[in-house]
């Protein structure tokens, strides 16, 4: 009797040790995912915010970058509050199809010794906020030079809640589509389809530009748009290698046909300019470069090299039409191509992630379908079905906060206002003092 | 005395400049200006959006010179400044009333 007691006593040690060393921390991942968290916020600032920031009309550069800026503060903030809750639960806890559980609120159960995977769980915790930043700072672009900013601040704080969260849960967070076996490695739907959905809605709903068609509105300061667009770039192999949440091959394989789909993206574009209007433009350059870069990141952990450079020239070729197509035959002025480039480009690339995952296409072949899926078609189907069902979900819930948030505070500045600019108008400050 | 005002190409100016050094003129006023005349705009394109700029930059230049010297600064403007292209500039000569050293008081051509 005392024999078995002990004999079970021993076993029950012996599993809980086992289930330590599985939970054990592994320092060159958490290396990497440190380094990766911070190369991700370095996409927002001042990555994307200098991007945005040389777009738009000297009169509005400073609303962009307050924007971008604030909104950075703000999404850690509530990513820190409910956010993360939402999208991921809490540990040994059974997550449902549609939202994590409520166990992390405030970051309840996430201390300095909790591991998730092979990393801290505050480091997993705060990689992933970094992702949370990045998606509703892209949706400025579909809104700006029009939009009020406390408009903007009650919008983003909805749509993390509403929108980015749980499509977060469903995707990598134990939520169905993670389930269903779609091929997302670091944010085609989760973050690029959300993001540019919200920012097409949000166009059509605040209306274009005042002057939009009529009025010249070239970008005042390429040079600032340039140097953003190296450091997304750079910034990227955080958010597709960091993707891995591991220092292993597979966020070599990620970093490397990243870096292959921005150069084929970037030169596709730049080609199609030099066909069609005779010259080559930096601008167009640096917009192929990051659909190149949206586009392969759904596909990141999915594709090889020769594949991604497929993936980039599409992207490059099919985001330049679309942002033509989108802008002078559909007269949406959604200001700074957000849906064009990263709504198209998340599209194409969850797709073509479902087709080159497949290891029977010679020199384009792939990592392999899902679990229990075992021909494109079927890999097709289910990237299809991400694709379509954020888009739809986000479409709706997009529109009913943007109706929500007019009625409470009004989504657009007057007129007047407009033509003076943002940054006299909402912040009593100029960007310029020349 | 006469005040040449001479609108050019901008990337000619240092040839102008070096014109008139030649023939004895060293002293003038320049700004960069937008215009244009026959020439018309060009059109820049942003991502599928064109738009037409009408403005040419363009580089004005002026100087007050004695009415004996007036022949040979145009005739040295117009030599440097010719591409033979449609936009090459014009030149505009008026009468000068006046002209004033400030630190010395000397005036008329003696101040030029």
């Amino acid at each position: 009797m005392k024999t078995s007691i002990s004999l079970a006593l021993c076993t029950a040690l012996m599993l809980v040790s086992a289930g330590a060393s599985a939970q054990e921390i592994n320092g060159a991942d958490t290396a990497w995912i440190l380094t990766s968290t911070a190369l991700v916020l370095f996409m927002t600032i001042p990555g994307l915010s200098l991007f945005y920031a040389g777009l738009v009309r000297s009169k509005n550069v400073l609303s962009v970058l307050m924007q971008c800026f604030a909104l950075t503060c703000l999404m850690s903030l509530v990513w820190f509050a409910v956010g993360y809750t939402i999208a991921f639960g809490s540990d040994g806890v059974e997550q449902g199809m549609w939202i994590g559980d409520f166990g992390n609120m405030f970051f309840a159960n996430i201390g300095m010794d909790s591991v998730n995977g092979t990393i801290p769980a505050t480091l997993f915790a705060i990689f992933q906020m970094t992702f949370a930043i990045i998606t509703p700072a892209l949706i400025v672009g579909g809104f700006a030079e029009r939009m009020r900013f406390s408009a903007m601040l009650l919008f983003s704080t909805l749509w993390m809640v509403l929108v980015y969260a749980p499509v977060c849960h469903w995707v990598w967070g134990g939520g169905w589509l993670g389930a269903m076996g779609l091929q997302d490695f670091a944010g085609g739907t989760v973050v690029h389809i959300t993001a540019a959905v919200a920012a097409l809605v949000a166009a059509l709903m605040i209306g274009p530009r005042r002057g939009f068609g009529t009025v010249a509105m070239p970008p005042h300061n390429l040079t600032l748009t340039v140097a953003g667009a190296g450091m997304l770039w750079v910034g990227w192999f955080g958010f597709n290698a960091g993707s891995a949440v591991a220092a292993d091959g597979s966020a070599a394989m990620a970093m490397l046909v990243t870096h292959l789909s921005a150069s084929a993206g970037a030169l596709a574009w730049m080609a199609m300019e030099w066909l069609r209007h005779g010259k080559p433009s930096m601008l167009g350059t640096v917009t192929g470069m990051v659909a190149g870069l949206g586009t392969i990141t759904p596909a990141s952990g999915s594709v090889e090299p020769a594949a991604a450079v497929l993936i980039g020239l599409t992207a490059g070729v099919v985001c330049y039409f679309a942002t033509g197509y989108l802008k002078n035959k559909l007269r949406v002025d959604d200001s700074l191509d957000v849906f064009p480039v990263h709504g198209v480009g998340g599209i194409l690339g969850t797709l073509l992630a479902g087709i080159f995952c497949s290891t029977q296409l010679g020199i384009f072949s792939g990592n392999g379908f899902s679990d229990g899926i075992s021909s494109i078609g079927g890999q097709l189907m289910v990237q299809a079905t991400g694709v379509v069902s954020t888009l739809v979900y986000t479409a709706v819930v997009t529109f009913i906060l943007l109706k929500l948030v007019g009625a409470l505070v009004g989504l657009r500045v007057d007129g007047d206002e407009e033509t003076q600019g943002l940054d006299l108008v909402l912040h009593d400050e100029r960007g310029y003092d020349l | 005395m006469k005040m040449i005002t001479a609108v050019i190409k901008p990337f000619k100016l240092d040839d102008v400049r070096d014109a008139l050094n030649q023939i004895g003129i060293s002293g003038m006023t320049v700004e960069e200006v937008k215009g244009y005349g026959r020439q018309k705009g060009h059109t820049e394109l942003y991502r599928g959006a064109e738009y037409v700029v009408e403005f040419q930059p363009k580089v004005r230049l002026q100087l007050a010179i004695s009415d004996d010297r007036v022949d040979a600064a145009i005739e040295a403007i117009c030599k440097a400044a010719n591409t033979g292209k449609i936009g090459d500039g014009k030149i505009f000569v008026s009468a000068l009333e006046q002209s004033i050293r400030i630190r010395t008081g000397e005036t008329g051509d003696d101040a030029l």
